[in-house]
């Protein structure tokens, strides 16, 4: 009984207890120390993901190796940074209660859960522990008609994705008569025919969890999630529970089911090639910025399945390198949008952008950096992200998936520009310019806006630990 | 001293195009100045140097390029015809450079000009002293662009940016051959060093291409290029229209770079040409019928600097018939002459041009020797010069250009001798028309501009009286050595007279009248002209009326721009039309546009799928999963 294995996991779930009990204590508003703490426990975790060595625990339930250590720290990053976001946001929106980070906090524990599954239990152990926080937070802004609309839409869908997934379970457990990982592989390596209950089992749970990352066709609640949710939890959707969902998708379906590939491989091109195309159409029409970031987390997240599609190391490689870039641009754009306010009140609209490069013309700058890395234009972190999927999708043959998705991103080039047009060439509207940011924010979007422009220079040790986790759940 | 001949003009444009802005329009133009002063006194050290010093050397600055088999080297080639034309361009360059601080006194924009004309000296300098055809060919474009620059200098006339346009134009379709010239020089030789090309040349006398000798395709590929920059006839359109460029331009374009670089290639290459004798009777066949045509449309040309640059082009022609009946030493002398007294009547014609307050057309001049007597007495000088008089500079060159051809002993040297004794005729009759129309008779300008009429300053005279001195001295000087007895010491090999070629010799020994006649060629034209001009000015008009037919084909150039028009210009612009209105306006903005609405389109289809319900969100998933089960049986059961 190793359990000091799943030391990060066991550290972040205590801390958030004690910051639970230690919040309510006081009589006066915590939320900016309980914050504050759930940071430093993040942190904290992510450190010990570092210093975490190789191997299974807990009965084969949890399993940690170089794949599950690279999305632990990207999940653990991204969710710091989202919660970063949310400080000044949530004060200005009275919504600063201190449940906020420790919500936050146990849907990462899940996250880390999710990635480090083992089996199907965990995965399942792991998904409701992300998910239920997640639907609170999503109606944070309970007062908000739209904000409750938004929770509940995500909690109806949601258990239904989960009942999806835990009916596939089920039918893989009585089929293949267990639920760990290596004793699947183990069951299907088998020269034997694959019972269709299996194969049946298999789509339910991919279902499942391809709703997690909203990928075509069960990405409907994004858009009116992402519009509905307070701005910095919409970021925090975006970054950190993705990367946990995407890097969950590949380990299931490369772990156990790995033998399977020829079957889900369809599966997973058509998500990718549907992701793709209606993150690029559907956003062209959109107003509400924040939904045309839904859109476009959609159209990545089709991106980033290219790699999982091809099932190669390269494409694992490019899987892996994609949700980092993805996230730090998402986290760096989301920096920018929270702190959209025009007289004190928060505006989402993209005609608020409106004569930005007129008003502040380095947050202007910086957005610009983004757009163009989400289109993918070099020398950005961006353009890296796709080259590396698209690279990997024209080794392995699949052209078509490599040219749709060149095709798309020319179409979301377009809205993507369309912004920075927007920001540099429209008037300013009558009633002033945005308000000047925070430090907080102003910090962030330096950040992930500096790591994008400078990603081209020295790629290389990203690229190797991104090389190490595609090995290490390739074998 | 070598590299500081070719590299002191760039340093010069350097200062004046990028930081003209800065130092002010006078420092400016007298950094260029200053900077070609010392190109200058470089290339004439490095003259003495080559031909009377060390001899030969090559400087090599940097590799260029190398790729495959191809290794093109950034080097300075010191031989004597590279150091000829070294001194020459720098010399008549600073020349010009320091003319035009007077001419171009009243520009607004006085660095820029200076920077195209020093850049253009540059471009030409890298051309002569190129050891490959590679950093030729960069010369040679190098100068084009500068020309392109220059003649369109005055941007805001239409007139000047349609003959900048031109000028390129034409040049880009002798280009053309030049480089189907080097790629073949590649293809059949392997290397493009001339070291290379030169010591190979005994091997490939019998290699084919397509059939064809591959040394005279080479040859005559290349001689079209040449004939492209040299404006020879049928690529000579741009060069009268040359003329909108301001008067140094024009100078510096006619005496010492750009045209001459036609005929430095072909006396470059002249190891290839010896043994492609076919080529070489289409060089003398174009060369002769050049020189007499553009000398037959001088003669009744109005504008004082057209006239000046139809005799360029007709010099031209003597020069290439002299390469092609095999003297490229004579060639080059005349090439060497001619920068002489060629930049002298140009700056002459610009002094008047000046006086006469930009007036550009002899008929309304006149009567003003008088007031401007510098200029008047270098213009004598000059077309004494141009039209061969004895001892003066012209006469040894062209002399010698026309006893080579007779002494040829070949059809197409017989030929071209006919024509160059004609076109000696002509060319002293334009001359003396010109001078006596310009500086004689009754004032036919308005009495505004004559109350003007003024000599130039001393910043412009001092040049002409220099190059005056040049084209009265520079034949006698130079001819022992250039042609004469020390010839073969001068060359020192870098031109290459083939075993079977005694042109060089034979040319001494013509028939005692063939020296003689084109001094009294030239006393005929310019005694002609006298009569018609100044004791009968009724003459010309009536001519004018008798032989109206003959008169329009010549005032119009022989319809050569006329023809090019209808043959060439109007069906590219009719096709490019068809491609831009139908092509590109239609089927190529249409796929564009059309995917654009499409994009819109399918982006409300999208939006309108996403209704907002949650049953209906419910349901896509459930239908979404279908299609998967269904995939994957379908995958299992293959």
């Amino acid at each position: 009984m190793n359990w000091t294995l799943a030391l990060p996991e066991i550290a972040l779930a205590c801390a958030g207890l004690v910051i639970l009990l230690v919040g309510v204590i006081p009589g006066r508003n915590t939320f900016f120390g309980c914050t504050m703490a759930v940071i430093g426990a993040l942190l904290l975790a992510a450190v010990l993901v570092l210093g975490q060595p190789e191997g299974t625990a807990l009965g084969g339930l949890y399993v940690a190796d170089a794949f599950s250590g690279f999305m632990k720290i990207l999940a653990l990053l991204g969710a710091a940074l989202g919660l970063v976001l949310a400080l000044d946001f949530n004060r200005r929106e009275s919504l600063d209660r201190f449940e906020f980070p420790v919500l936050a906090l146990f849907a990462t524990t899940g996250m880390m859960v999710m990635v480090s599954a083992n089996d199907l239990m965990a995965v399942y152990m792991g998904l409701e522990l992300l998910s239920l926080p997640l639907y609170v937070i999503a109606a944070f802004d309970r007062d908000n008609g739209r904000s409750a609309e938004a929770g509940l839409k995500y909690f109806v869908l949601g258990a239904l994705a989960s009942g999806l997934l835990l009916y596939g379970v089920s039918l893989v457990y009585g089929f293949a008569g267990t639920t760990n990982f290596d004793r699947l592989a183990d069951v299907f390596s088998g020269n034997g025919g694959v019972p269709a209950g299996v194969v049946v089992g298999l789509v339910f749970v991919v279902a499942g969890l391809i709703f997690k990352v909203s990928a075509v066709p069960f990405h409907m609640w994004t858009p009116d999630v992402y519009e509905g949710a307070p701005t910095p939890v919409t970021a925090f959707f975006a970054a950190a529970p993705k990367v946990a969902a995407v890097a969950l998708l590949a380990r299931v379906l490369l772990g156990p089911f790995g033998d399977l590939a020829a079957q889900w491989q369809q599966v997973i091109i058509l998500a990718s090639l549907g992701s793709m195309l209606l993150g690029a159409f559907a956003a062209v029409g959109q107003r509400n910025i924040k939904r045309l970031m839904a859109y476009s987390s959609i159209g990545h997240v089709g991106y980033a399945l290219m790699g999982l599609a091809v099932v190669s190391d390269e494409g694992l490689r490019g899987l892996a390198i994609y949700m980092l870039i993805y996230m730090l641009m998402n986290i760096g754009t989301f920096a920018i949008l929270v702190g959209m306010r025009r007289r004190g009140r928060a505006v989402e609209r993209i005609e608020d952008l409106a004569g930005l490069g007129g008003t502040d013309l380095g947050r202007a700058l910086w957005m610009t950096v983004f757009m163009f890395s989400m289109a993918g234009i070099p020398p950005l972190a961006g353009f890296f992200g796709k080259l590396y999927v698209f690279l990997a999708a024209v080794q392995g043959g699949f052209w078509t998936l490599a040219v749709v998705g060149v095709l798309t991103s020319v179409v979301s080039a377009y809205y993507y520009l369309r912004i920075v047009k927007v920001m540099f060439f429209d008037e300013a509207p009558a009633e002033g310019g945005l308000d000047a940011t925070t430090p907080g924010l102003a910090a962030v979007t330096a950040t992930t806006g500096i790591f994008n422009l400078v990603f081209c220079l020295y790629p290389a040790p990203l690229l190797l630990a991104a090389g190490l986790a595609a090995a290490a759940l390739l074998g | 001293m070598y590299v500081g001949a070719i590299f002191f003009p760039l340093l010069g444009a350097t200062i004046s195009g990028f930081l003209g802005r800065w130092i002010g329009d006078r420092a400016a133009q007298w950094s260029t100045v200053v900077c070609m002063a010392l190109a200058a006194a470089c290339g004439i050290l490095a003259f003495i140097e080559t031909v009377m010093g060390n001899g030969a050397t090559t400087v090599r600055i940097a590799t260029w390029m190398n790729v495959g088999g191809l290794e093109v080297a950034w080097a300075l080639r010191y031989d004597t015809i590279a150091a000829v034309m070294v001194m020459m361009v720098t010399f008549v360059s600073t020349l010009i450079h320091l003319y035009s601080v007077g001419y171009m006194s009243h520009d607004a924009t006085i660095p820029r000009f200076f920077a195209y004309l020093s850049l253009f000296t540059f471009m030409m300098l890298m051309l002569v002293t190129a050891d490959n055809l590679a950093q030729l060919f960069f010369g040679w474009e190098g100068v084009g662009l500068a020309s392109y620059l220059l003649i369109g200098y005055w941007y805001e006339k239409e007139s000047a940016n349609a003959a900048a346009m031109k000028a390129f134009i034409v040049n880009r379709v002798g280009d053309l051959f030049f480089m189907l010239g080097i790629a073949l020089t590649f293809h059949v030789f392997g290397s493009i060093e001339f070291d290379v090309i030169f010591a190979a040349v005994p091997q490939h006398l019998d290699t084919a291409f397509l059939g064809v000798p591959a040394l005279e395709l080479v040859a005559v590929l290349l001689f079209l290029g040449a004939c492209g920059k040299s404006a020879q006839i049928g690529l000579h359109t741009w060069l009268p229209d040359a003329m909108e460029g301001p008067t140094p331009v024009s100078a510096l374009i006619h005496a010492a770079t750009m045209v001459t670089a036609g005929v430095f290639l072909v006396c470059r290459m002249s190891p290839i040409f010896e043994y492609a004798p076919t080529a070489l009777a289409i060089v003398t066949f174009v060369g002769a019928t050049t020189a007499f045509f553009a000398a037959t449309i001088g003669c009744v040309q109005n504008d004082i600097k057209r006239v000046i640059a139809y005799s360029t082009c007709s010099q031209l022609g003597y020069m290439f018939f002299a390469a092609g009946v095999g003297a490229y030493q004579v060639a080059m002398f005349h090439l060497f002459t001619h920068a002489f007294f060629k930049a002298l009547l140009f700056l002459g014609a610009g002094s008047v041009i000046h006086a006469m307050s930009d007036e550009q057309d002899i008929r309304r001049m006149g009567g003003i020797w008088r007031k401007i007597p510098v200029t008047y007495g270098v213009m004598w000088v000059g077309s004494l010069a141009l039209a061969g008089i004895p001892f003066f500079a012209g006469y040894y060159s062209k002399d010698a250009i026309l006893e080579a051809a007779f002494a040829a002993h070949s059809a197409v040297g017989m030929y071209a001798f006919v024509c160059g004794m004609a076109a000696a005729v002509l060319t002293a009759f334009y001359s003396w028309r010109l001078l006596i129309l310009t500086f004689h008779g009754a004032p036919r300008a308005d009495h505004h501009t004559m109350e003007h009429v003024h000599e130039s300053p001393a910043v412009m005279l001092l040049p002409l009286l220099v190059l005056a001195a040049g084209a009265i001295g520079a034949g006698w000087l130079f001819y022992p050595s250039f042609i004469g007895a020390g010839e073969h010491a001068f060359w020192a090999g870098s031109i290459h007279n083939a075993e079977h070629n005694h042109v060089l010799h034979d040319m001494h020994e013509v028939p005692a009248w063939v020296p003689i006649a084109p001094a009294v060629a030239g006393a005929v034209g310019i005694l002609t002209a006298y009569v018609m001009y100044m004791f009968a000015p009724a003459v010309p008009a009536m001519l004018a009326t008798r032989l109206r037919g003959l008169y329009l084909f010549l005032l119009n150039k022989w319809y050569f721009d006329e023809l090019y028009d209808r043959i060439l210009v109007r069906p590219t612009l009719a096709t490019a039309r068809v491609f831009w209105k139908t092509g590109d306006a239609r089927i190529i903005d249409g796929m564009p546009n059309g995917a654009a609405a499409l994009v819109a389109e399918a982006s409300r289809g999208a939006v309108r799928l996403q209704t907002g319900r949650v049953a209906n969100y419910a349901f896509t998933m459930i239908i979404g999963l279908v299609i998967f089960v269904s995939l994957f049986l379908t995958g299992l059961a293959r």
